[in-house]
């Protein structure tokens, strides 16, 4: 390869939630620090709600699907073998540029669901050893709430709560009747000005990125602080595989250019920052005599264990006006159902996350394809029973981790550089589906209370695999895990791994928030080590 | 020109009736409400430029069995007859229907006209975003008055 760029001391792949974050805690160090990204930043102005047809662009080019927005930096995935589709996004943010910014921590209980609940495996680490690092990232990404949620310990509060609205009060009218839990959610989203960013004006398109910079995407949080502080970013540099030598170190990654041409970038220590399938899909691409089965994977868990969140999706259809669209998507959350209790049917649990409303076309297709709404002289007549008049939730379901559940490499699918794809092979399992199941009758229970006459509900949500968790997971046994309990491979002392992939269990909410924790603690434990990293 | 501008030129001008015909049926005009019907210009020819090559190919085939189903041009029947067939077509072309319906549904309820019959504003949300209404928070004294509950380790 004729491309040997200068060496560096540390290369990340990836610039999302937790390679922007790691990239910035690593800063201090004065090491020289590089983050490849196989995408580009993209441009506030670009984004659709500058737009009048922002509702359909959000269904285009701006799609969470990588398979139907197919840019050039986007990779294809195989997931015909899969009830739940993958949704991520390629460039400087990855993910958090199409979030929802529902931000919610862990519970302490997550961290130890074996045992509680005899299910699953304990992380190796629990709340206490994150929770400064939940703080330090609550920080740097800016998060609105409300203290004193009874679901919660006591937790930092930063700005105050997104608005209630009508949907808001609505639901939370009829949380109070059910004698539910309920509290507004933490969000990513900035209700006052912060860090340079300014505050909120419920343009109603958070999914399709925030054109006013409210929302804590890390192209907007952390990445302008670490760029200030010297890390190199380079876009449209997308990582093929991670060279290692014959004494199980790696020496540096090869990645493609824009144009197509490959480079060898050497690098002392190499950090995996590219969600639940980017990763393992560069580490079974890592393929030599030592890994033959891919890198850092001799446990044979790399791509294994793949957790979704399978969502259920319940909305109400009510007589009265709401907020449509408007506003944050980010409301009210219920965390009712979020502990164990067997008599349910099923083991672990789930949020309920509040979704306000929906726009005029998203209205219309929900609309006529579920046949509530007729083609011909009605169609009018029905729609406006329900334009503006529907709210609801997302119940976001805990996945338990099963080894069937995979990332593999496909043996015919490559990206435009010639890179092997990802295949997901993921079954939905009889507990996920029970608590799906639970989670639609409950809801419904709920909607109706609050004055909905009409509920449509969908279960799984189908292109709902927004959160993509548990291929690399972290432990303390090297026969159970890839990495370790600060995240350095078993396998490979300088290479580390910071997102999704860690997860050891999934549990009932998203997942940003701790996998932006997880990145700072690892690179914590990383600076805490300096001297002695690769012993 | 853009894949969608040169399937819109290629488009067959005769069956681009046909499509105003079929769209008019679907979503007719609608005094009380002020609402457009689908078939007029504008939402036939953004309909027409929404679609790429390949759906553009299908749509011309779909109101091609369409006609044929007629027995005539589906333009030239009463709306009576159009309904009828409209309805036969919906069992017998589901698929290509629903094709049809995601693209007619996006560009009619992005349409200026349709929004305006409808309360809202024909813009972009950005740069002046939307009012929403903090609400009352005292909704939330039940659930301070219930405390804690999340499970201890």
């Amino acid at each position: 390869m004729n491309n040997h760029e200068e060496r560096v001391d540390v290369v990340i792949i990836g610039s999302g939630a937790s390679g922007a974050a790691v990239a910035w805690s690593l800063a201090d160090t004065r090491m020289r620090i590089l983050c490849l990204e196989q995408g580009e930043w993209t441009k506030p102005n670009e984004y659709p709600s500058t737009t009048r047809d922002w509702e359909t662009r959000h269904f285009t080019e701006f799609s969470i699907s990588p398979n139907r927005r197919a840019r050039d930096t986007d990779y294809p995935i195989n997931e015909r073998n899969s009830p739940i589709a993958i949704a991520n996004f390629n460039g400087v943010g990855g993910g958090t540029i199409l979030y929802n910014a529902h931000f919610p921590r862990f519970h302490p209980s997550d961290f130890r669901v074996r045992t509680l609940d005899g299910v699953a495996d304990d992380w190796p680490i629990d709340y206490e050893t994150l929770e400064p690092y939940y703080d330090e990232n609550d920080r740097m990404m800016g998060v609105s709430g409300l203290a004193g949620d009874p679901a919660y310990p006591p937790k930092l509060e930063l700005m105050k709560p997104v608005p209630l609205g009508k949907a808001g009060q609505t639901l939370g009218k009829g949380f109070n009747e059910m004698g539910w839990h309920w509290w507004p959610s933490d969000a990513a989203v900035a209700t006052e000005p912060y860090d340079g960013r300014a505050q909120c004006i419920n343009l109603s398109a958070c999914t399709s990125g925030c054109a006013q910079g409210a929302k804590a995407s890390t192209d907007v949080t952390y990445w302008p602080h670490a760029v200030r502080a010297g890390v190199e970013l380079r876009t449209r540099a997308r990582v093929s595989q991670i060279i290692a030598d014959e004494n199980d170190m790696a020496t540096g990654v090869v990645y493609f250019d824009e144009e197509g041409v490959e480079h060898f970038q050497p690098a002392e220590v190499v950090i995996l920052a590219c969600n639940g399938v980017g990763t393992p899909r560069v580490l079974l691409n890592s393929t030599s005599g030592r890994f033959p089965n891919g890198l850092a994977n001799r446990s044979g868990l790399v791509g294994k264990n793949l957790m979704f969140h399978p969502y259920a999706s319940i909305q109400g259809i009510f007589d009265q006006p709401l907020d449509g669209p408007r506003g944050p998507g980010v409301c009210i959350w219920s965390q009712e159902f979020y502990e164990t209790d067997l008599s349910r049917g099923h083991v672990r649990g789930f949020t309920y996350e509040i979704n306000r409303g929906r726009g005029p076309v998203s209205t219309a297709y929900t609309g006529v394809f579920s046949g509530r709404i007729p083609w011909g002289k009605e169609h009018h007549h029905h729609y406006r029973g329900m334009v503006d008049r529907m709210t609801g939730m997302v119940a976001i379901c805990e996945d338990l981790p099963e080894e069937t559940n995979t990332v593999t490499i496909d043996d015919e699918l490559v990206d435009s550089d010639g890179i092997p794809c990802p295949k997901i092979d993921y079954t939905l399992s009889e507990n996920s589906r029970k608590m799906l199941d639970f989670s639609v009758e409950r809801a419904t229970e709920v909607l109706k209370a609050a004055g909905a006459h009409d509920i449509i509900s969908e279960a799984p949500i189908a292109g709902g695999g927004w959160h993509l968790m548990g291929t690399a997971r972290m432990g303390t046994d090297p026969e159970r895990s890839v990495v370790n309990e600060w995240g350095r491979s078993h396998d490979v002392r300088n290479l580390f791994i910071v997102d999704g992939s860690l997860f050891v269990t999934s549990s009932g909410v998203n997942p940003t928030r701790t996998i932006g924790a997880l990145a700072l603690y690892v690179a914590d434990s990383m600076k805490k080590r300096l001297a002695t990293l690769f012993d | 020109m853009t894949d969608s501008l040169i399937a819109a030129d290629r488009f067959d001008p005769q069956l681009r009736v046909t499509l105003a015909a079929l769209l008019d049926t679907m979503i007719p005009a609608n005094g009380e409400y002020k609402t457009p019907s689908a078939g007029t210009d504008d939402i036939v020819n953004d309909v027409i430029r929404s679609l790429h090559d390949d759906a553009s190919t299908t749509l011309e085939e779909f109101l091609t069995r369409l006609n044929d189903q007629a027995r005539t041009r589906f333009e030239d029947l009463d709306l009576d007859s159009r309904w009828q067939v409209f309805t036969e077509i919906q069992h017998l072309e589901a698929q290509a229907l629903r094709a049809l319906s995601a693209v007619l549904l996006q560009c009619y309820y992005r349409n200026d006209d349709v929004l305006k019959s409808l309360g809202m504003d024909a813009r972009a949300p950005f740069p002046i975003g939307n009012e929403v209404e903090q609400g009352d928070w005292s909704l939330l004294d039940p659930v301070k008055a219930r405390g804690s509950f999340y499970r201890e380790v």
